[in-house]
């Protein structure tokens, strides 16, 4: 029988116009600011069209600690344990930007002894492992994956004793000094850092056995949030965010600061291998990769800590230490590879002016700079995230986010 | 590509009075930049393929003091492909009253990246950013009074919503 007929088109017109009526209805939704998913306090407004997100507007700020306001009140040298609370999850490497940035300004750059500079890359790419660990582990957990979570936070535990070793402290460090550090490594560390290479290098390929290959993880992020480089480029974002997209772009090789320049490693990019180039895996893999290229790093470091630049009883790393940390008036931007992009910081320094008995005014040096603009890498990568998730699914958004890998405490200062 | 060279590319473009002065000393030399025409030298730089400069790294509102009552923005671009740097200035006076904002225009269209930048340089230095899409607060609270990084700021109250400011 033909069911074709006036009465049934009457019908299904009017069936599709209901739906098509139902369908036009918007609805702005609150993700966070206490969203497991936002990975700290970020608020996200969604404009959503059921399941469908039209508009994203992110509300930051619920973290603001007034970093620059601080700067401007205290000296240089006590300003560096607030550097450790911007990017909490990867203190050494804030610290080590501010120092090289002061140590520039007041000329002592090129005299830092190379066993100071190894110290400092080792225990910087230390904490770059632990950050991406986390970026890792909690992804997972995003996409509903428990058990990488619970492997990385394992093996982050390792790192986080030795830095405790080191430092004295767990997480916020304070262990990267102008002109030197805060103490020496303690005695068997450079052992006890390779026992945990050798340890971690086979858990790398079971993680990536578990998660990265794994094929539900992969529908869940592969063409799943696209960053085209252009766009990558025009929004400032850097880091893992960036060399996703495809792009060869890593301080630590343009700039080469430190004893970087000394250290083969390689710079992964995303490539596009399960899906688009630039989708969330794309990131999600650089970041492995970089593991990785951290661990080659570290073990390069461990050889020369361990060779030519052998501890010596006479050794003090705060033989250098500046006795007063005043730069001439100058400003000057530093940038290096934090562990989520290109961290910056802009400088101002003017001698302070102040008046004398006779009222007469005259100018002296000072330790306290004069402004400090802190260029957060989590900031810009984040200030991305209306545009490309223009027209994704809410859950694909939580995919989008996780990959992004901002710290709150960075994107707030 | 030296300042020189890009200082030959904005004059021929431009004329003599898009530059109006320089910083030549110092760690990273700066070109001042003639306040009203910085969207056209960004939008240059950044297009021109000898210069490139496709990378907004900082954008910073300054306050420079109470005695000179000076307000600027200071850029900092990269070019990705020349790995070169390169520092803007610009700045002009004014009277730190707070219906007359200083004001510049907002280069959020060449650059996205200056877009949250801006937004934060006008709610800690009250610096005015014309032709911004959406000049709104980004990091402080809504009913936030003054401007916390400009020199003359200080705390009024003793109290912000029940907690003490010490």
């Amino acid at each position: 029988m033909n069911i074709t007929n006036s009465k049934y088109e009457e019908a299904l017109a009017r069936y599709t116009k209901k739906i098509a009526d139902a369908a036009t209805e918007e609805m702005v939704l609150n993700m966070g600011p206490q969203h497991p998913s936002t990975h700290g306090v970020l608020r996200l407004e969604l404009i959503t069209d059921g399941e469908i997100v039209k508009e994203v507007i992110p509300h930051i700020g619920y973290l603001h600690r007034c970093f620059e306001k601080h700067a401007e009140s205290l000296s240089y040298q006590q300003t560096i344990p607030f550097t450790d609370r911007m990017d909490y999850l990867a203190s050494m490497n804030n610290s080590h930007i501010w120092v090289m940035g002061v140590e520039k300004m007041l000329g002592i750059d090129k005299d830092i002894p190379k066993r100071v500079e190894y110290i400092r890359v080792l225990v910087c790419e230390l904490n770059r492992i632990a950050s991406h660990l986390i970026a890792i582990g909690t992804y997972g957990i995003d996409i509903g994956a428990f058990t990488p979570f619970l492997w990385c936070f394992r093996d982050r535990e390792h790192i986080m004793g030795m830095l405790e070793w080191a430092s004295g402290s767990r997480m916020l460090y304070n262990y990267i000094w102008v002109g030197g550090l805060f103490y020496d490594l303690p005695v068997g560390f450079e052992e006890r850092c390779r026992e945990f290479v050798n340890y971690f290098k086979p858990k790398l390929d079971e993680l990536n056995g578990l998660l990265t290959n794994n094929q539900i993880f992969i529908q869940r992020t592969a063409n799943v949030g696209v960053l085209p480089l252009d766009v990558a480029i025009n929004y400032g974002c850097s880091g893992p965010m960036l060399r996703g997209s495809g792009l060869k772009w890593d301080l630590r090789r343009i700039d080469g600061y430190s004893a970087y320049p000394e250290i083969d490693f390689e710079i992964p990019v995303g490539k596009g291998e399960m899906g688009t180039l630039g989708d969330c895996w794309d990131r999600y893999k650089v970041r492995i990769d970089e593991i990785e290229q951290s661990l080659r790093i570290i073990e390069q470091c461990l050889d020369r800590l361990q060779k030519e630049l052998k501890r010596t009883p006479d050794f003090d790393p705060r033989a250098l230490l500046p006795k007063k940390l005043t730069p001439k008036p100058q400003d000057y931007y530093v940038r290096g590879e934090g562990a989520k992009g290109e961290l910056g910081f802009y400088f101002i320094h003017q001698k302070k002016k102040e008046y004398d008995k006779e009222g007469k005014e005259r100018f002296l040096d000072t330790e306290i700079p004069f402004r400090v603009k802190s260029r957060g890498p989590s900031f810009c990568n984040l200030s991305v995230l209306p545009a490309i998730s223009k027209g994704v699914m809410i859950a694909d958004l939580i995919s989008i986010i996780g990959s992004i890998d901002f710290v709150l405490g960075e994107v707030d200062r | 590509m030296s300042l020189e060279e890009i200082k030959t590319i904005l004059i021929h473009k431009f004329g003599e009075g898009i530059i109006v002065g320089e910083e030549p000393e110092g760690l990273q030399p700066a070109l001042l930049i003639d306040p009203d025409r910085i969207v056209e030298v960004c939008r240059e730089l950044k297009d021109n393929p000898k210069a490139y400069f496709d990378f907004l790294s900082c954008l910073s509102g300054v306050d420079y003091g109470t005695g000179l009552n000076r307000f600027g923005v200071v850029y900092h671009l990269a070019s990705i492909p020349y790995q070169t740097r390169l520092t803007l200035k610009i700045s002009r006076e004014n009277s730190r009253d707070e219906n007359d904002l200083p004001s510049f225009p907002s280069i959020s269209n060449v650059y996205h990246a200056a877009d949250w930048h801006e937004r934060e340089a006008y709610e800690m230095t009250g610096i005015f950013f014309e032709g911004h899409p959406d000049l709104r607060r980004l990091l402080l609270p809504d009913d936030w009074e003054g401007f916390p990084l400009r020199k003359d700021y200080t705390t009024v109250d003793k109290y912000y919503k029940g907690i003490k400011i010490d």
